[in-house]
C-alpha cells in the first residue's frame, strides 16, 4: 500500500491537505437538503410500478386523508412547464421523457405524482396511501427483448459524428497469421453516489433558489429557467458541496422544474429528498453493452487489422450513447480499422453518463481482447501492447501530445512483481486459492471547456477565488486554492475559493475529467491579470513580461520568505502605486480550438469541451496501467481481488494526495464494475429490481486490502496552461479487463460477460 | 412508513400481554410488533412492507434476557443478547465454533452491534419483490397475489424446501447452527414460558407463505438452549462479497469424531432454503463410517437430492454441493 500523502515528484503540486477536509470530516458541510429552508413543505415522489402503458386513474382519498397533506400533484394538475430539450440537442436535460405531462409511462420508475405535505412523514406516508390503477402494455427489457428496435449511432446522435475506420479491415484481417473474434457484454450499472437525488426550491418574488447536487450549476440554472419560462438570471443553484456524482448530476432531470412548479404555486420553499431507489430510475446510468471485437494479427504480435463493433440500449425518444470505439480505434498502431456503434431502443429510461462513460464498457473489449491474443501468440500481454505501441493515432495520424502508456506498464509491473508470474493458467495457487495476475492498459481523453474566473487580492495577502465549479468530491476548491496561491505567491492558508454556485463566474461542468484543466487555466489566466496590474503600477515604464515575477514579488511558487511574512514583500509598493487596498479581477479563459461560440454557450450553461480526439492537430489523452490479483476459490468459487496495482501519467499532478485518492477510488471501482455492480432488470416487466445498497453490490474494506497507486511523472506543454490531464476518469478504466485477465490466468476460462460472478467460474 | 404507538416494555409479562392484545393474525401481520435492534422491522416499516399499529420495545427486558451462559453441558444463550457479544465470547468460540462464526460472518460489524439473537432467527427473507410493495405478485406479502420471483429475476433464492406459492429464502447464518446442534428455544407467553424445539419454529412457505413460523402473538423467543458441546464444528459460507453479504450457500456442521469413526454429525443449510433447513438423510451417510472425500461427495449429493433450481439460481445446488463437502473436510481436519 502506498502512502497517503505521496512526495511529489518532477511536475507535480505539493501534497496539501484537503480544503475542505475539516468541515467533511466534522459533518459541518452543507449539502444541498442540509440547507436551511423557512418553513418548507415536503415533497415525495410517487414513481410507476409499470414500464410502459399509462395511469388510468388515481385513487386519491385515503392519501388525502393523512394528516398535514397539501397537494397531491399529478398529471391532471401539474405545473405546466416548457418543452425540454436533450443536452446534445442543445438543450440541457439528460432525457426528453417529461413526467406529469400525460398519463403514459415511459419506464419504470417514472415519476408520476409527487405529494406535497407539512412533513416528511406525513408526505411518505401519503405516498404509500395513493393507489393507482394502470393498463400495462408489455414492454421490451433490454437486449433480445421482443419489440426492441436497433439502429446505427451515426445519424441519429448529433454527438456521434462518425464511425471511425481506416485502411482495409475486411482485407487485412482475411490475411492475417493470427486472428480473434470474440464477444464481450457489460451490464446496466447505477451510479448510487452517497447524497440522494434532492431538490429544495425557494422562491423570493421572482426569483428562484435551488438547492441541489450538481455536477453543472450552469447548465441546471439555464435549464429550469427555459421549463419555467424565465429569465435564467432569475435562477440560482447553490451546492457547495456535492456528495458524489460521477455523472448522474451532469444533465437536468424532471424533478428539479417539477419542484420549482410546485414552490412557486404553493408560495412556500419546497424540498424533495428522493429515496434511494427512485435515485434508480428518476436519473440515468450506465446502459448495458454489447461489443464484437475482430483483431488480425501478425506472429510477432503486429496487429494489422481491427474491427470493433458496439451495441447499447438507450430509451425509446432518445439516442443516448457512449460510442466508446472513437478510443478503441486510436489506442494502438493499426493500419486496417473498422468500427461501427449502434443503439437498441427499448422501454427504459434515458441512460446518461457514468463514471468514464465510453472507456468502461468499450475497454473492457479490447482490453479482454488483447489478452486472448496475447494468449493465441503465447507472448507476454505487456509485450504485445509494447509491440503495438504508438505516438500517432491510426485514423487521423495525429500525433499524441504525450503518452507515457508503456512507462506505466513497467513502472507497475515492476511494483506488482509481473516478472515473477508463471504464466501458464492455472500454474499459481495458495492452498484453497487459485491465484491468477492479469493487467489492462486504461486511456482517458484530455478534455478542456471555456472557464471563467474572479479573484481578489487584498493588500495582506488574503485571496479570493470565485468560480461557479463543483467539489464532487475530487479535491477542486484544494487545486483551485493550491493554482491561486502558487500563481500570486500568497500562502495557501490566505486562499479563500468559493465554488457550487451559478452566481458566481461560469465553469464547465463537472464532467469528462476537464474541471481541474479548466478552472485552473482560468484561475491561473485571472492571477495574471492581478500581477499584470500590480506590476503596471508599480513599474508604469516597465513592459509587461515575465519580469512581472520578480519585480513585483509575486512567485510562481511560494517562497519560504513570502510564507513566512505571509505576504510578498513588495505588494505593498504596488497597492500604494495603485492607491487601492483590494485587486479584483475577472477573465474568461478558453482552451485552443474552442468553437466560436464557446463564451456565449459558457454562460448559457452549455458544453464546448475540446480535447481527446477532436483536437485538430494533435491528440491528447491520459494513459495508464493497471496490474491485477485475483484468488479464486477452487471450491466454493468465489473471486476476491488481493491487490490492485495502478501506475498513471497525466501531465502536472496539482496535488499527489487527492490525486492518488481519485485514482484509488478509480481502481477500486474498477474491481467492483468487474465483480460486483449489475442492476438486475426482470425481463418480463423492464423493471429493476435490485434498486437498493443491500441488493446492489459495491465493495466493502474487506475486499480491497491492498490498493497501489504510482504517480508518474510527466510534462505536456500542448494541453492547457495548467499542463493538466484529467485523472478523475482514469482509473477506474481497463480494470475491468485485468480482472477476467486474472481470472483466465487463475482458472484457464475465458470469461466475456460482466459482472463475473461465482456462477461463472470453472475450475 | 404510517404512524405507530410507541410502547417501552416494563417487564417480560406487560410486554407478551401488549404483544397478545393485537388478535390473532399471523404473527407476520399482527398490529403490534415487538422491537428488539431494529435492524429489519424498522427497515421493512420504511419500505411499508410491514404496518403495525404498535411497535412494544424488548429492550429494556435486556437486563434479564441477554445472559450469555455457558455451563459444563449445555449454553444458555438470552436472545436479547447482541450478536456482536456473543460472536466474541471465548468459551463459545471455543467449543461451539459453529455458533461464533455464523454470528461473526453475518451482517456488519455495526448491525451485529445491534442486533439481537432473537431478532436475528425471526429475520425476514430479503426477496426483492416481497421488499418492494409496488410488485403486487407476493404470496408472503399479499396472500393469493402470486409470485413475482418465481419467474423473476431469482438467483438469490432456494432451491430447497420451496412451493409452487413462495421461493423466498430463509436469510439468517446463526439459525443454521441452531438447528445444526438441535437448539431448544425458551418461549415467554401469557402463561408463562414453554420450551420448543428450534427446529420446530420455522414453517416452509407451502400454501401459506405468510405463515413462516409458529409463534404466536404474544410470545417471544427469550433464550435459547444447546446441549451439549460442539468443538468440532464450523460454519462455511460463500458469498458475493468479503463481508456484509447474505450466503449463496453456507454449511452449518458439527462432528463428533472418535479414533477416526464419526459418532454424530449435524448438517445445516443456509442461502438455499427457504427456512433454516437441516439436512437428516445426509447426515445419516456419515454416522459410524470413517471420513474421506467420496463419503464427503456422497453425503453432499445426498443434502441436495430434493434440490429444485429455477431460471438464475440453479448454480445454487451445485455450490450447496461442494461448500458442504468442504465444510466437511474443514471439520473433520480442525484441530480441537
Amino acid at each position: 500500500m502506498t502512502a497517503a500523502v505521496p512526495e511529489p515528484k518532477a511536475n507535480m503540486g505539493q501534497s496539501v491537505p484537503r480544503y475542505d477536509a475539516v468541515v467533511k470530516v466534522t459533518g459541518r458541510a452543507t449539502y444541498a437538503s442540509d440547507m436551511p429552508l423557512a418553513d418548507p413543505a415536503y415533497a415525495f415522489l410517487v414513481t410507476s410500478a409499470i414500464a410502459k402503458g399509462r395511469v388510468d386513474r388515481f385513487d386519491l382519498d385515503d392519501a388525502r386523508g393523512v394528516r398535514g397533506v397539501i397537494d397531491i400533484v399529478t398529471h391532471e394538475n401539474a405545473p405546466k412547464l416548457k418543452e425540454s430539450k436533450l443536452f446534445s440537442n442543445g438543450g440541457y436535460a439528460g432525457t426528453t421523457i417529461e413526467p406529469l405531462k400525460s398519463a403514459d409511462i415511459a419506464h419504470d420508475g417514472q415519476i408520476i405524482a409527487v405529494v406535497i405535505a407539512e412533513t416528511y412523514e406525513s408526505a411518505r406516508e401519503a405516498a404509500n396511501r395513493v393507489k393507482i390503477s394502470y393498463t400495462a402494455t408489455a414492454p421490451s427489457a433490454t437486449f433480445d427483448s421482443p419489440g426492441t428496435t436497433t439502429a446505427a449511432a451515426k445519424g441519429q446522435n448529433a454527438q456521434f459524428k462518425e464511425d471511425p475506420k481506416v485502411g482495409d479491415f475486411a482485407k487485412a484481417f482475411d490475411e492475417a497469421e493470427v486472428k480473434l473474434t470474440a464477444s464481450y457484454d457489460t451490464p446496466t450499472q447505477h451510479h448510487n453516489p452517497m447524497e440522494l437525488f434532492s431538490t429544495s426550491c425557494a422562491w423570493m418574488g421572482d426569483n428562484l433558489v435551488i438547492y441541489e447536487p450538481s455536477q453543472y450549476v450552469y447548465g441546471l440554472k439555464n435549464g429550469v429557467a427555459e421549463q419555467l419560462g424565465i429569465d435564467a438570471d432569475k435562477v440560482r443553484v447553490v451546492n457547495p458541496y456535492v456528495g458524489g456524482g460521477f455523472g448522474s448530476r451532469g444533465s437536468m432531470t424532471p424533478r428539479t422544474a417539477i419542484i420549482a412548479g410546485i414552490a412557486k404555486r404553493l408560495n412556500r420553499p419546497v424540498k424533495l429528498v428522493p429515496t434511494r431507489d427512485q435515485g434508480f430510475t428518476i436519473t440515468t446510468h450506465r446502459a448495458e453493452t454489447r461489443h464484437e471485437i475482430k483483431l488480425g494479427a501478425r506472429r510477432d504480435g503486429k496487429l494489422i487489422a481491427l474491427r470493433h463493433e458496439g451495441a447499447e440500449v438507450s430509451s425509446r425518444p432518445d439516442a443516448y450513447c457512449v460510442g466508446g470505439t472513437k478510443t478503441t480505434t486510436r489506442l494502438y498502431a493499426c493500419p486496417n480499422v473498422d468500427s461501427l456503434v449502434s443503439i437498441v431502443r427499448a422501454d427504459r429510461n434515458t441512460p446518461g453518463f457514468m463514471r468514464s462513460p465510453p472507456e468502461v464498457p468499450y475497454l473492457f473489449a479490447l482490453e479482454s481482447a488483447l489478452d486472448e491474443l496475447a494468449v493465441k501468440l503465447n507472448m507476454d500481454p505487456v509485450e504485445l501492447r509494447r509491440i503495438n505501441d504508438t505516438t500517432v493515432e491510426p485514423i487521423g495520424g495525429k500525433p499524441y501530445t504525450s503518452r507515457s502508456l508503456m512507462a506505466c506498464f513497467d513502472e507497475a509491473a515492476k511494483a506488482f512483481g509481473w516478472a515473477q508470474r508463471s504464466p501458464a493458467p492455472k500454474s499459481m495457487s495458495d492452498g484453497d486459492w487459485l491465484i491468477g495476475h492479469g493487467c489492462a492498459a486504461t486511456c482517458y481523453p484530455t478534455q478542456m471547456g471555456p472557464s471563467a474566473a474572479r479573484v481578489r487580492l487584498q493588500r495582506d495577502g488574503r485571496t479570493r477565488v470565485e468560480i461557479a465549479g463543483h467539489e464532487i468530491g475530487t479535491g477542486a476548491y484544494t487545486v483551485i486554492a493550491q493554482t491561486a496561491a502558487e500563481r500570486l505567491g500568497v500562502p495557501l492558508e490566505k486562499v479563500a475559493v468559493f465554488i457550487g454556485d451559478s452566481d458566481l463566474p461560469p465553469a464547465p461542468v463537472a464532467g469528462g475529467s476537464n474541471s481541474t484543466a479548466s478552472t485552473c487555466s482560468a484561475v491561473m489566466m485571472v492571477c495574471d491579470q492581478i500581477r499584470q496590474r500590480l506590476f503596471k503600477a508599480a513599474m508604469p515604464g516597465d513592459s509587461l513580461t515575465d519580469k512581472a515575477k520578480e519585480t513585483v514579488g509575486i512567485s510562481p511558487a511560494p517562497s519560504t520568505q513570502a510564507a513566512k511574512s505571509g505576504r510578498p514583500p513588495d505588494l505593498d509598493k504596488a497597492f500604494d502605486a495603485l492607491g487601492v487596498s483590494i485587486v479584483e479581477e475577472y477573465g474568461e479563459w478558453k482552451p485552443e480550438g474552442a468553437p466560436p461560440d464557446s463564451f456565449r454557450a459558457m454562460h448559457n450553461g452549455q458544453v464546448r469541451l475540446v480535447g481527446g480526439h477532436t483536437m485538430k492537430d494533435q491528440i491528447a489523452y491520459a494513459f495508464g496501467a493497471e496490474f491485477v490479483e485475483v484468488r479464486v476459490n477452487r471450491f466454493t468459487h468465489e473471486i476476491r481481488c488481493p491487490r490492485l496495482v495502478g501506475a498513471f501519467s497525466a501531465g502536472r499532478i496539482m496535488n499527489p494526495r487527492t490525486a492518488r485518492s481519485q485514482l484509488m477510488g478509480g481502481l477500486i471501482w474498477g474491481m467492483s464494475s468487474a465483480l460486483l455492480e449489475a442492476t438486475e432488470i426482470d425481463e418480463r416487466t423492464a423493471r429493476y429490481v435490485n434498486d437498493n445498497f443491500a441488493d446492489y453490490l459495491v465493495p466493502v474494506n474487506a475486499d480491497v486490502p491492498g490498493v497501489e497507486v504510482i504517480l508518474l511523472s510527466e510534462q505536456d506543454d500542448h494541453i492547457n496552461p495548467a499542463g493538466v490531464k484529467g485523472l478523475g476518469e482514469l482509473a477506474n478504466v481497463g480494470t475491468n479487463a485485468a480482472i477476467c485477465n486474472a481470472i483466465y490466468h487463475a482458472t484457464g476460462k475465458r470469461i466475456r460477460k460482466l459482472p463475473v460472478r461465482l456462477e461463472n467460474i470453472e475450475v | 412508513m404510517r404512524p405507530f404507538l410507541y410502547q417501552k416494555a416494563t417487564d417480560p409479562g406487560m410486554a407478551v400481554q401488549a404483544l397478545g392484545a393485537a388478535g390473532n393474525n399471523p404473527l407476520t401481520r399482527a398490529t403490534a410488533q415487538p422491537l428488539a435492534g431494529g435492524t429489519t422491522l424498522i427497515d421493512l416499516m420504511k419500505l411499508d412492507v410491514m404496518r403495525p399499529a404498535a411497535i412494544v420495545d424488548i429492550n429494556p427486558l435486556a437486563q434479564g434476557w441477554s445472559a450469555i451462559e455457558p455451563r459444563d453441558d449445555s449454553l444458555r444463550l438470552g436472545a436479547l443478547a447482541k450478536m456482536s457479544d456473543v460472536a466474541a465470547h471465548d468459551g463459545i468460540q471455543r467449543n461451539y465454533p459453529v455458533i461464533a462464526n455464523s454470528l461473526k460472518l453475518a451482517a456488519s460489524a455495526q448491525l451485529r452491534n445491534m442486533a439481537t439473537l432473537g431478532g436475528n432467527v425471526m429475520q425476514r427473507t430479503r426477496c426483492s419483490y416481497f421488499r418492494d410493495v409496488s410488485y403486487e405478485n407476493c404470496n408472503k406479502r399479499n396472500p393469493g397475489s402470486g409470485c413475482a420471483a418465481m419467474d423473476g429475476v431469482n438467483r438469490m433464492h432456494a432451491v430447497l424446501g420451496t412451493s409452487d406459492h413462495c421461493i423466498a429464502t430463509y436469510p439468517g447464518d446463526f439459525a443454521q447452527a441452531l438447528i445444526a446442534l438441535d437448539a431448544m428455544l425458551e418461549i415467554t407467553g401469557a402463561s408463562g414460558t414453554r420450551n420448543m424445539p428450534f427446529a420446530e419454529l420455522h414453517k416452509a412457505p407451502g400454501n401459506t407463505p405468510d405463515i413462516e413460523t409458529t409463534l404466536r402473538p404474544g410470545e417471544l423467543i427469550s433464550a435459547f438452549v444447546i446441549r451439549g458441546r460442539w468443538p468440532r464444528s464450523v460454519y462455511l459460507k460463500a458469498r458475493d462479497r468479503q463481508s456484509y453479504e447474505f450466503a449463496l450457500s453456507s454449511a452449518a456442521i458439527a462432528l463428533d469424531v472418535q479414533d477416526g469413526t464419526i459418532r454424530d454429525a449435524r448438517i445445516a443449510l443456509g442461502g438455499v432454503a427457504t427456512v433454516p433447513w437441516r439436512a437428516r438423510e445426509a447426515e445419516a451417510l456419515l454416522k459410524g463410517q470413517k471420513f474421506d472425500d467420496g463419503l464427503a461427495q456422497r453425503v453432499a449429493d445426498a443434502a441436495f437430492a430434493e434440490a429444485r433450481g429455477r431460471r438464475h439460481n440453479g448454480f445454487k445446488i451445485a455450490l450447496g454441493r461442494r461448500v458442504v463437502a468442504r465444510a466437511l473436510q474443514q471439520a473433520v481436519t480442525m484441530e480441537i
